[in-house]
């Protein structure tokens, strides 16, 4: 079932929580509301539940407009932060919550439920845990019951509130792969709210930025990766260093740093560029003139993580770079190295702009 | 003999002051609770068994029992609706003067029993402000079990209250949600999932209610009126009793109020136990 979120808006005293929102959800797509806290990206979801009243716009599921049925009617399933089981029911009796709630002439018959109920927990692995309450399960365990209960009525739509946000990480990461194959599987329409930029960059089709009320961008995962459409959401992707400078003749200036920066006009700049994007060298090339130390050196993971510091830098640079390439350099703490920037983006002109200073040389 | 040192170590206590603060308790609890328990276990033992028999089954006081017995069930169930009720009201909405009533509710507590008994006579009787509009549906409160009851009430409406106020708050508002995203209609939302979450709060609150009711003398002889076999509570008989400076029959009929209290709260405890046991899974 498609979504059409069209001029949602919502405030709470004087307090603007949405602007006017539109965002169109196609059919058994899952999607990632991202943003930091505050930005309003659950209050998004709970209008789109029915939990919240908007006090604009409208919101169809297919073509019903459900901008004002009740929660109870709008057939969608929601999943809580902290699970919200009704612990003083067993699993079982959680699961079949929703069924045994529906009037009795819609009500399936007790042994329906019961084999609707037992399937729906082999799909989320627990049918041994059917007769356990839920202060008796993990937390991972807990959130599965709880999607589960939420699935047990078909709904059109499943809305997930930080779903994984309470659980530790290796936890998230398996249960994060679980629900992509569940969805894979099913192909519910499905809206999701994280904070955490992986989790939104891993699970869905198209992931909407939001901060501030406002959507800052709604693109597939690789675009935003790649072409985020402002400093924002180039900020809150990954981590980011920042260049800043005077710029002559396509040659940005800081201090004793010096770097090419083709096509910039001149004037004073801010540049930015992510760790992976920094290589080093031991000496400076045609291009660039970035003497930095090493500060510190975490050798874990697939990457070598080093902070940078300089005279003419502001904050610490973060770089990631191979281990054949530490090897080389033979980095230790206190070395004094060159940094050559692969690309370099630019936010401040009226569209993003990236510049690769290498290509020249 | 490291492992011999770490026994050791783990036995002692990491809080410091448990065994001044025990003693101190202990030697409390001695003097305030065990020792006027064991006056009235002692003014019993110079009665047999058959003499105490004959006391405690004696028509008067037998009709008492079942006065306070009835007026106290009364009294519980009331309270346990509207107690549930005021809880509820004073967790989940917001409204002015909120703070005001939540302080209100403790008032039966902070007023001397006595000075409630007789604000409550003096309403209530037939010529007071609210008996003189009862009178003419042909109801009387003071001297029936009805005004039994309604001071029984009065006095023990912060036991539901205070019990079941703090679980309500505990209630996330998230359960109630689940419910609804799940189609519950309020009615069953509120039966099935609400309910059962206040549903020990709800019962220890009741239970204590009752057995304070039972115990109840200041804020129910002035609209009881102690009419013997219709309006005379337990408690009243002890007084009787003790003004007729029968002190062996009083401590007679005290022992007997005293027995069902005790057997009441230890059930409550016990039954408490048992069920918040399961809602933590057994882990207690």
């Amino acid at each position: 079932m498609s979504i059409r979120i069209s001029q949602i808006d919502k405030r709470y005293g004087q307090t603007r929580a949405l602007e006017p929102i539109d965002l169109d959800i196609h059919d058994g797509e899952l999607i990632g509301l991202l943003g930091p806290s505050g930005s309003g990206k659950t209050t998004l979801l709970r209008i789109v539940a029915g939990l919240e009243q908007a006090d604009g716009g409208s919101i169809h599921f297919g073509d019903r407009d459900v901008t004002r049925v009740h929660v109870r009617d709008r057939r969608i399933g929601f999943v809580f932060q902290h699970y919200a089981l009704f612990r003083h029911m067993t699993v079982f009796d959680n699961v079949a919550f929703g069924l045994t709630a529906m009037p009795r002439s819609r009500r399936p018959s007790s042994g329906e439920i019961r084999s609707r109920v037992m399937q729906l927990l082999e799909m989320v692995r627990l049918q041994d845990f059917a007769r356990r309450f839920p202060a008796q399960l993990s937390g991972g365990q807990q959130q599965r019951v709880s999607l589960a209960r939420a699935l047990a009525l078909k709904p059109d739509v499943l809305l997930l509130d930080e779903p994984f946000g309470a659980l530790d990480a290796k936890v998230r990461q398996e249960l994060r792969r679980w629900l992509r194959h569940l969805h894979e599987e099913l192909h519910f329409t499905s809206l999701f709210v994280t904070h955490d930029q992986e989790e939104a960059l891993e699970l869905s089709d198209r992931v909407v930025v939001m901060s501030n009320g406002r959507v800052e961008q709604i693109a597939t995962p690789d675009t935003l990766y790649r072409h985020p459409a402002n400093q924002f959401v180039f900020e809150f992707l990954g981590d980011v260093n920042r260049l800043e400078g005077d710029v002559e003749a396509e040659v940005l200036t800081c201090g004793d740093a010096r770097v090419a920066v083709p096509g910039v006009e001149n004037g004073r700049q801010e540049l930015l560029l992510r760790p992976h994007e920094i290589r080093l060298g031991e000496q400076p090339d045609a291009c660039a003139h970035l003497p930095v130390s090493v500060t510190a050196v975490v050798p874990v993971g697939a990457e070598v993580r080093l902070e940078l510091e300089a005279d003419w830098l502001g904050e610490p640079w973060l770089a990631t770079i191979s281990h054949a390439e530490f090897e080389r350099l033979d980095v230790k703490r206190g070395k004094r190295l060159f940094a050559q920037p692969s690309r370099l983006h630019r936010f401040d002109t009226p569209r993003p702009q990236t510049l690769a200073p290498l290509a020249t040389s | 003999m490291i492992a011999q040192a770490l026994m050791r170590r783990r036995e002692r206590r990491v809080l410091p002051g448990f065994g001044l603060s025990l003693g101190i308790s202990l030697t409390f609890v001695s003097l305030v609770l065990l020792l006027p328990l064991t006056s009235l276990v002692g003014q019993l033992s110079q009665l047999s068994w058959s003499q105490y028999w004959f006391l405690i089954t004696d028509p008067r006081l037998l009709a008492s029992y079942a006065v306070t017995l009835f007026g106290a069930g009364v009294a519980a169930l009331f309270n346990a609706a509207f107690g549930l009720l005021m809880a509820w009201v004073l967790v989940r909405y917001e409204f002015p003067g909120k703070r005001l009533v939540d302080a209100l509710m403790d008032l039966p507590f902070a007023l001397p029993t006595a000075v409630a008994g007789i604000t409550l006579a003096t309403l209530y009787s037939s010529n007071g402000w609210i008996g003189r509009l009862l009178e003419p549906w042909g109801i009387s409160v003071s001297y029936t079990w009805i005004g039994i009851a309604l001071a029984m009430a009065f006095t023990s409406i912060p036991f539901v209250v205070r019990t079941v106020q703090p679980v309500l708050e505990d209630l996330p508002a998230e359960v109630d949600e689940a419910a609804m995203t799940l189609g519950a209609s309020d009615g069953h939302a509120f039966r099935r999932v609400i309910l059962p979450y206040l549903w020990p709060a709800l019962v220890t609150g009741t239970g204590l209610a009752f057995v304070r009711s039972l115990g109840e003398f200041g804020a129910v002889i002035f609209i009881a009126g102690g009419k013997p076999y219709e309006t005379e509570i337990t408690s009243l008989m002890v007084f009787v009793k003790l003004q007729e400076y029968d002190y062996a029959g009083a401590s007679a009929v005290a022992s007997i109020v005293l027995a069902t209290s005790l057997a009441l709260l230890l059930a409550i405890n016990l039954w408490q136990g048992r069920f918040i046991k399961r809602l933590h899974g057994g882990r207690g």
